[in-house]
């Protein structure tokens, strides 16, 4: 056997998994699509005492889009929803065109077929994709125990290496992505030694036009070089008014890269590497979100 | 810890139950308990894709789910894939013919693995088959002699559905 002895629970409605989590807190580990934490099980890195496992739920799966309050529409994904189902799915395509673009550079298919959304989000890992798709498109973070529930904003919910804010009673229930506005584009690309693997660096880029085709608004998010998703607000706001050309890119690159980020660098990848990776993948980022912006 | 719950799983149509303790990992479980040895544990940290099984009929690795996970569910593995001893899956005679494998360790997952994806996609181009490996480690072949096979595979199995 590789992982240590745990006690299991399957709880097939929300109820009984919230009262479980109530129950044994912090012992009791949610087990989503296990695509991390079997994985640090079998290393014996983690050793939970207590499995909650969530994929007997069928109310945690689920792609919506509700009619939003005050005209804020939103895409709402349950917190087991399979990353290769969300893949396919064209709510998801056609209204958060970002997190449609990230979802394909998530490992291996074999591992989309386990691994979930809300799984990953809570996993908070700095190098995964959608921390950082939920961070540039401000995401909100549906948290539920057994005796209360609140939304969550992504730049609330990363709380460094691995961790969140999440209570250690609480679940997290469901994700709500905003929908694409006009005049905005949207990219995401990383780059990784294999197709699959933990990118080596990688950013979401948002661009929004004004009237007069000038950067209106913009956000850089970046994986793998920080403690968890990476804003580079300062880069960012270099872009402010600008036209949306090359040596703005350039310079934005220069910024998100040389201030906005301090890489830690691994087995693959220097810091200085992930800089130059990170700068490079800014400008064209940028010049595809625009294009795309043009179009939309 | 003396735990255990009861394990009813199909298993290449064949309903197998078994009581296990909640941390046997569904690799362990296949090779094990129902003595289907074709599926092969590499890793066992869910990099090298040679534990790849369908659950469901879709491909995923069983070393890093639980046994317990698979309780009701269906399960195809490469013992699964020919029609009989002596007739081959159409993508196993490609295998053979394009000299798709050399020590064989990691075939069973990458068969796993070709299945549905060459149901999903009848005329793929040589990108798109090593995009859908890439989560598979052969340490023989360079995977050149793989892509052919997968490429023969896809001609045959079109030439089976015309």
């Amino acid at each position: 056997m590789k992982p240590a002895p745990f006690e299991y629970h399957a709880p097939t409605s929300m109820d009984s998994a919230l009262e479980l989590k109530a129950q044994h807190g912090d012992e009791g580990k949610p087990l989503a699509g296990g695509q991390s934490l079997i994985p640090a099980m079998n290393f014996r890195v983690a050793q939970p005492s207590l499995l909650i496992d969530l994929n007997d739920i069928p109310e945690l799966r689920h792609i919506t889009k509700p009619n939003g309050a005050n005209g804020a529409s939103a895409v709402h994904i349950g917190s087991m929803t399979l990353q290769s189902s969300a893949e396919r799915d064209s709510l998801i395509a056609e209204h958060v065109p970002l997190l449609h673009e990230a979802i394909p550079n998530i490992a291996h298919p074999q591992i989309r077929n386990r691994g979930t959304i809300g799984g990953s989000l809570a996993h908070a890992d700095p190098a995964s994709e959608l921390p950082v798709v939920a961070l540039a498109l401000g995401a909100r973070f549906r948290a539920q125990s057994s005796k209360a529930e609140r939304w969550i904003e992504a730049k609330d919910f990363f709380a460094g290496l691995f961790a969140t804010t999440l209570q250690a009673e609480e679940l997290l229930t469901e994700i709500a992505f905003p929908t694409k506005t006009a005049r905005t584009g949207y990219c995401f690309t990383e780059v990784a030694r294999r197709h699959g693997d933990y990118a080596m660096a990688g950013l979401a880029a948002i661009v929004e036009l004004d009237a007069n085709d000038k950067i209106a608004a913009a956000k850089l998010v970046y994986l793998n070089v920080g403690d968890g998703p990476v804003d580079a607000s300062a880069a960012a706001a270099s872009l402010i008014g600008k036209a949306p050309e090359a040596a703005a890119f350039k310079e934005a690159g220069r910024i998100a890269s040389q201030e906005d980020m301090h890489p830690f660098g691994n087995v693959h990848a220097t810091p200085e590497y992930q800089r130059h990776l990170s700068a490079v993948l800014t400008e064209r980022a940028l010049a595809t979100a625009t294009q795309r912006a043009k179009a939309a | 810890m003396s735990n255990s719950y009861p394990v009813t799983v199909t298993i290449n149509g064949k309903t197998i139950e078994k009581q296990v303790e909640p941390r046997m990992l569904l690799a362990d479980f296949i090779r094990h308990e129902a003595g289907l040895t074709g599926t092969h544990v590499g890793c066992e940290h869910g990099v090298c894709g040679a534990c790849t099984v369908l659950f469901d009929g879709k491909p995923v690795r069983s070393c890093i789910m639980l046994a317990v996970q698979a309780n009701g569910h269906e399960l195809t593995t490469v013992e699964g894939l020919a029609e009989s001893e002596d007739k081959l899956h159409p993508i196993q005679n490609a295998f053979w013919e394009a000299h798709g494998l050399q020590c064989g360790f990691c075939t069973p997952g990458i068969l796993m693995t070709l299945v549905p994806f060459l149901e999903e996609n009848k005329n793929p181009n040589e990108a798109e088959v090593r995009e859908a490996i890439s989560g598979n480690l052969c340490r023989c072949t360079g995977y050149q002699h793989i892509v052919d096979a997968t490429l023969l595979a896809a001609k045959k199995l079109n030439e089976v559905a015309e």
